[in-house]
């Protein structure tokens, strides 16, 4: 039960490779992708699900199990492919000539599944929709980069209340039925990477209207519609028969059975309760593969853990604090941990971002400064303390209790780094997710804190910008390098993805000197499937790909 | 008899007030904000943050938002949960399912605990007593959670026989499992109650008495021993009425149960005051009138306790 992520269940990484790494067992990866033929078309998919933390609207759903429904229920103006990249589903194309205007032309004849047409307005109006303060969707940020977005949320003088200047975005217009052109604030050569998020749905009128009728039973235009939504108990979605893009259902339909804990679905996968399980609960994770022999799966996915240490922590400032840094990250042996309590399903990091994305590089320079060795860790100590002497204080990693699986990974940590170091360090537990949040939102934390990041759409600047640009959303450390922000901005106003990427990783190459954070490791989704259905596999974000899962 | 009835339900009222202001007081002191929950670490833009805030009177000191709660109880509104739905409707679908899985229990404990308690009570020494009395002293030692998890796995999945959960309905049927885990504790706690008492009861006067007067052993037994027998019993029951009640958080999440145990426990790490507020108003009310309850079976089952 874990109250945290954004995602979303488009894509497909092309990463086995990947995954087979990080596996145990080795060919107990999914080995029937996609070849097995069609199966059982009818038969309905029982999968793993949680209570949607808000109503199914789109720019209100920012963890995993509503974003797991809301992407089946609609289609964007793009999916991501099997290799990760964004294929065109709705959108007919999307142009640029300087990533800051772009004109996007939207297929004409499509429709929601209540059979009303898709037009440019549609997208429009829930963007604006989704943007405009008062309506507080959680992913109104997503839209910041769009022209006119401060007047939509802006503050009172006080700066206590939402009081926005403006109804709709003046970077949006419709053109015509199938046309609507955005105007960015500032040149962002990723924005089309971003459009396949669900806060980029387009919603009809009837949603605009009355928001709180239409998120109890969203009528969309995806591969699925809702037929029924019992709360805590399950949702149904039926295949829509209208759907024409690229995830088209071949199935019967999916439905999502509510559990309170992974055990519980555990315990019904093996019992062919349940079809399809993602994330092995922490209690059967030495087991799994054994359990389920060809069927259970590891699948690496974007997203990383790390361990976050604030900048406004006096004794990791300055070339000491660079040092001390230095230190701390070649004394923790990644390997050992991932071997031991995570029994090889993750693999070490190699960078700030994630191996499932385009552009990812595992031989940035500097990243040897990832690697375990606790000689070169205590000697880089010994020089921090040569300049500025260690005040014999406990160095400790803040972490949450309500998540699974955080204590035994940060006290390991911890106790590697005394070992190394010589120095006491300790993890240091908080109740829950949000006391420890306030916590780094209040800049108070006394030492280090873990941290993760799951990638909202598949880009490297998602993995930098909002985690390490000065001032960004989850800047959590407070980092601040204005070295670092010129080359997000290179890479943001480049021309081509690839001169992007490549200006993004030179950006990480500043992260590997400064180290606002130290990478832990890359995650990998666990998962398993019952003897009832075949062609089960995992996408880019480590959600099922349940439109190809078929019936035996 | 009447006059006690209704004193007894004047007393709910400070009993609910003195209850909901002191969970509420609880819920609100927890540190961090239920924002920070619903943003599950993304960034969120300040506007958002603020509408929130006095969407959900966050911003208000403790006791206004105590006054607004109770205000808006009078006019039968509940609020909406942070999800966004109404939280009458949420109580709605968890307390019927709780109940079930209330008085599941319940009878299992209460029909065999008292029966094999009154055998083993009457058969004092012989070789059925001994079993029972090992038996439910092995139950009592094992914690609930490791009964739930070998249940569930021997008969949910290694034999097939249930279920390992829950379905979504809830129903009767598929509540065997876990309510046998709930009852099983308290069958041996009833068991052992039922048969001290009725030792003690059968060597008190009263029953030397009938059975000089010449009374069958039968008659003896159901109308002097075992009426006699049932007043800690009954207690026990109530108590334990209202406990289930509250949901069996560890039970309802390893069977995943739909219920209010699990409904709270999501709640308090929510921070969701009005819902934890609102769950345990409800909890008090049971509570009340399960202590009621037994009182009034007191009087029956003992005509020398009268209420004036």
């Amino acid at each position: 039960m874990r109250f945290s992520r954004t995602s979303k269940a488009l894509g497909v990484a092309a990463v086995v490779a990947m995954a087979l790494t990080a596996c145990g067992g080795g060919d107990s990866t999914a080995k029937d992708n996609g070849s097995s033929g069609a199966g059982n078309p009818s038969k309905v998919i029982t999968a793993y699900g949680g209570e949607p933390q808000n109503p199914l609207l789109p720019a209100n759903t920012n963890e995993v199990f509503g974003g797991r429904v809301m992407d089946l229920l609609f289609s964007g103006l793009e999916s991501y492919d099997a290799s990760g990249k964004p294929v065109l589903e709705m959108a007919d194309s999307i142009k640029t000539t300087d990533s800051q205007n772009y004109t996007i032309k939207i297929k004409s004849g499509q429709k929601f599944s209540d059979g009303s047409p898709i037009t440019a307005k549609n997208f429009v109006d829930a963007w604006n929709f989704g943007a405009l303060s008062t309506n507080a969707q959680l992913n109104s940020y997503f839209f910041e980069s769009i022209e006119g977005y401060d007047a939509v949320s802006a503050m009172s003088k006080d700066g206590k209340t939402a009081a926005p200047t403006a109804q709709t975005m003046s970077g949006l217009k419709v053109v015509d039925d199938t046309t609507f052109t955005v105007k960015l604030s500032q040149p962002e050569s990723d924005f089309p990477l971003r459009l396949g998020y669900t806060a980029f749905y387009p919603l009809p009128e009837a949603a605009i209207k009355d928001p709180k009728a239409y998120g109890e039973k969203p009528v969309g235009n995806g591969p699925y519609t809702l037929k029924s939504w019992q709360h805590n108990a399950e949702l149904d979605l039926v295949p829509n028969p209208s759907y024409s893009g690229p995830r088209k259902a071949k199935n019967g339909g999916v439905t999502f059975k509510v559990y309170t804990t992974a055990d519980a679905a555990y315990q019904d996968l093996l019992s062919d309760n349940l079809d399809v399980l993602d994330g092995i609960p922490a209690s059967s994770i030495k087991s799994f593969q054994q359990d389920l022999g060809d069927r259970s799966i590891v699948k690496a996915y974007a997203g990383n853990a790390t361990i976050t240490i604030p900048s406004y922590l006096k004794a990791f400032q300055g070339e000491a604090g660079s040092l001390r840094r230095q230190a701390i990250s070649k004394s923790i042996n990644r390997d050992l941990i991932i071997d031991k309590i995570f029994n090889k399903t993750k693999k070490a990091a190699k960078d700030f971002t994630a191996p499932v994305i385009d552009g990812y590089s595992d031989s940035i320079p500097g990243s040897d400064v990832l690697t375990y060795d606790a000689a070169a860790a205590k000697k880089l100590w010994d020089q921090a303390n040569a300049i500025t002497p260690w005040d014999d204080s406990t160095f400790t990693i803040a972490y949450n209790v309500d998540g699974a699986g955080n204590k035994e990974y940060v006290d390991a940590a911890a106790n590697q780094i005394k070992n190394s170091l010589g120095i006491k360090a300790e993890g240091k537990p908080y109740a829950t997710f949000k006391e420890l949040r306030n916590v780094i939102g209040k800049k108070n934390l006394t030492g280090a804190a873990r941290a993760g990041w799951q990638g909202d759409y598949p880009s490297l600047y998602n993995f930098l910008g909002p985690l390490y640009g000065t001032g960004a959303g989850s800047n959590d450390g407070d980092y601040s390098n204005p070295k670092f922000d010129a080359k997000l901005k290179e890479g943001l106003s480049a021309k081509s993805a690839e001169e992007g990427n490549k200006a993004f990783n030179e950006a990480q190459e500043i992260l590997f000197k400064d180290l606002p954070v130290i990478p832990l490791w890359y995650q990998s989704q666990t998962g398993g499937w019952s003897n009832n259905v075949a062609n089960v596999d995992f996408g880019w974000n480590g959600v099922p790909l349940y439109n190809n899962i078929t019936g035996k | 008899m009447l006059r006690f009835i209704l004193r007894r339900v004047l007393q709910v009222i400070p009993v609910f007030f003195g209850a909901t202001l002191l969970v509420y007081y609880l819920v609100f002191s927890m540190s961090g904000s239920p924002i920070d929950a619903l943003s599950g670490g993304k960034p969120i833009s300040p506007a958002v943050v603020a509408q929130l805030t006095s969407q959900y009177h966050l911003d208000q000191p403790f006791i206004v938002q105590y006054g607004i709660y109770i205000k808006n109880l009078f006019t039968f509104n509940l609020g909406t949960s942070f999800s966004g739905r109404p939280i009458a409707a949420i109580l709605a679908n968890a307390f019927p399912v709780t109940a079930r899985l209330a008085v599941f229990p319940l009878a299992i404990e209460a029909i065999f605990g008292v029966t094999f308690g009154v055998i083993a009570g009457l058969r004092k020494g012989k070789l059925f007593d001994g079993t029972v009395l090992i038996v439910s002293l092995v139950v009592i030692a094992v914690p609930t959670f490791v009964l739930g998890f070998l249940l569930q796995f021997v008969v949910g999945v290694k034999l097939g026989w249930a279920k390992p959960t829950v379905s979504s309905g809830a129903h009767w049927l598929d509540l065997t499992l876990p309510a046998v885990v709930l009852g099983l504790v308290s069958f041996a706690y009833v068991l052992r109650l039922t048969r001290t008492s009725i030792l003690e009861n059968m060597n008190a006067d009263y029953v030397r008495t009938a059975t000089a007067k010449g009374l069958s052993r039968r008659r003896v037994i159901v109308t002097h021993i075992l009426r006699n027998s049932m007043i800690p019993v009954v207690t026990f029951l109530g108590a334990d009425l209202g406990a289930l009640m509250g949901g069996a958080i560890v039970t309802e999440g390893i069977f995943n149960v739909p219920g209010v145990g699990n409904t709270l426990y999501k709640a308090v790490l929510a921070g969701e005051g009005p819902m934890v507020v609102s769950i345990v108003s409800v909890l008090v009310l049971v509570f009340v009138l399960a202590n009621l309850l037994v009182d009034l079976l007191y009087a029956w089952l003992d005509p020398r306790i009268r209420y004036a």
